[in-house]
């Protein structure tokens, strides 16, 4: 038997040996998930993320709304009544990372889509206050000032589609005219919404001519939680 | 204890779309936790068994034997805030954040605040530190901090919780969302006075740490030299 004076004297055999430790629960509970083709139960309505939705949800991570608002509705009757239904593992299969969030100093955005308009969203980022008095969000009315900067999303579409995302190459073909398109007014956006149902279109920050960083957050913002119909679900399905 | 606290990481998706299973696993062995955890904590402390006068004397020791007892008590609070329905009022609310920082500051940061006032005379080779009042003085503002931080967050949270799932006569969700943000803004100014209470403490220290690097050596104690 090795003497805990030896491990702990000799740095490679801790290592070792600690490692080996972590690895059992590590494994159990990691590597059933890695079939999560057959674990996550397929939901119709789902999709990826149109390219405009997709930079908005950047924008989303890169201000870390994350860390205040969480993406993950709990089978609690007080959560389905405030949110709606609670969140399917379905609804997040494309993010990545997935942004269920652990803390709610502002509240569940999972379902938040449609139900604000457009406008309501673009005063609300610039000025919380002025429509919510109680909240303690800060402003991002400079989202709205900051161009969006998109060149590479036929790339990004790419990358994702390398960690698992089922962008065709018809997407990504279409990548840069989808995300001009969704955000303007009077673009033909049939192609779009054939590519990608449901999808919010038309100007969103109250400013048609360019296309600037609220515009991207708030498509992004209106899609949430809208692509999987629930009222197609039996009686009684949200109780668990 | 690493053995189990690697199979612990799902007490924090109770009830979201994480498989089922995974989580009652993740619940176990935050649960089975408390052995480890506690055998630890009652080893520390017991460790001072026939030298508690110590205490009265030696405000650096207050300082260990403190984070010992701040890591048993959010050690004993975390695997109660691991199980289920516990957790289906504590998610998502300040009482997370409460218990991180009763482990942080008064575990972690504890314990490092005493090993340094330890270290510093020895690796510098002075008689003693500068002062022992000023780590009284340390020890009693960053204490009176974390209990101000801490209580405040467990009573918000809890209160968020419980306004969250609360229904009025008719059945009706009783608070809006805006409204417990509301309800919480007097326990964030009192969370605030901790965490300035506990910065003031490390403030306190810095200085004192740093009168005792500049002070006289000691002829008695040259400064540690490596080892050959």
């Amino acid at each position: 038997m090795i003497s805990h004076a030896r491990i702990e004297k000799n740095v490679i055999l801790m290592l070792v040996l600690t490692l080996l430790t972590v690895s059992i629960g590590g494994l159990v509970e990691i590597v059933p998930l890695f079939t999560i083709e057959s674990t996550i139960e397929k939901v119709e309505g789902v999709r990826p993320y149109s390219p405009l939705e997709q930079m908005g949800r950047n924008i989303y991570i890169r201000e870390g709304c994350y860390t205040c608002h969480s993406q993950m509705i709990r089978p609690f009757r007080d959560e389905v009544e405030r949110y709606g239904h609670y969140s399917l593992a379905a609804e997040s299969m494309y993010d990545h990372p997935f942004q269920w969030g652990s803390k709610r100093t502002g509240p569940d955005l999972a379902r938040v889509g449609g139900k604000y308009s457009n406008e309501w969203q673009a005063v609300h980022l610039v000025d919380p206050r002025g429509v919510v008095p109680e909240s303690v969000m800060p402003p991002y009315g400079f989202l709205a000032r900051r161009a969006l900067r998109a060149a590479d999303i036929a790339e990004h579409l790419k990358t994702l589609r390398k960690v698992g995302v089922p962008y065709t190459d018809e997407m990504i073909a279409n990548a840069a005219a989808d995300l001009a398109a969704q955000a303007a007014p009077d673009a033909d956006v049939a192609g779009l919404l054939a590519r990608y149902p449901k999808a919010a279109t038309g100007d969103f920050d109250g400013d048609p001519e360019r296309l600037t960083e609220m515009d991207a957050l708030i498509a992004y913002l209106q899609m949430l939680g809208r692509l999987v119909d629930f009222s197609a679900a039996p009686a009684g399905g949200i109780r668990q | 204890m690493i053995f189990l606290y690697i199979w612990a990481g799902p007490h924090h998706l109770h009830y979201t779309a994480l498989p089922d299973w995974a989580q009652t696993l993740g619940m176990v062995f935050s649960v089975m936790l408390w052995m480890p955890s506690w055998g630890g904590m009652i080893n520390g402390i017991m460790t001072l068994s026939g030298a508690w006068d110590k205490l009265r004397t030696d405000p650096v020791l207050r300082f260990l034997v403190t984070s010992v007892a701040f890591y048993g008590m959010s050690t004993f609070e975390g695997p109660v805030m691991s199980i289920k329905p516990v957790n289906a009022l504590s998610h998502y609310t300040d009482w997370t954040i409460g218990h991180v920082h009763s482990g942080a500051l008064g575990w972690v940061a504890f314990v490092s605040f005493g090993a340094m006032y330890y270290l510093f005379p020895r690796l510098w080779g002075r008689e003693g530190l500068h002062s022992l009042r000023l780590v009284a003085v340390h020890y009693w503002i960053a204490t009176i901090g974390i209990v101000l931080y801490i209580t405040a967050m467990w009573v918000s949270g809890i209160m968020q919780g419980l306004m969250w799932r609360s229904y009025d006569e008719l059945g009706f969700l009783q608070y809006s969302f805006a409204e417990t943000v509301d309800a919480m803004h007097p326990f964030y100014v009192i969370r605030a006075l901790g965490g300035l209470c506990f910065l003031v403490g490390a403030l306190v220290m810095v200085l004192n740490l740093w009168r005792t690097v500049r002070g006289p050596a000691s002829a008695a104690r040259p400064a540690l030299e490596a080892a050959e």
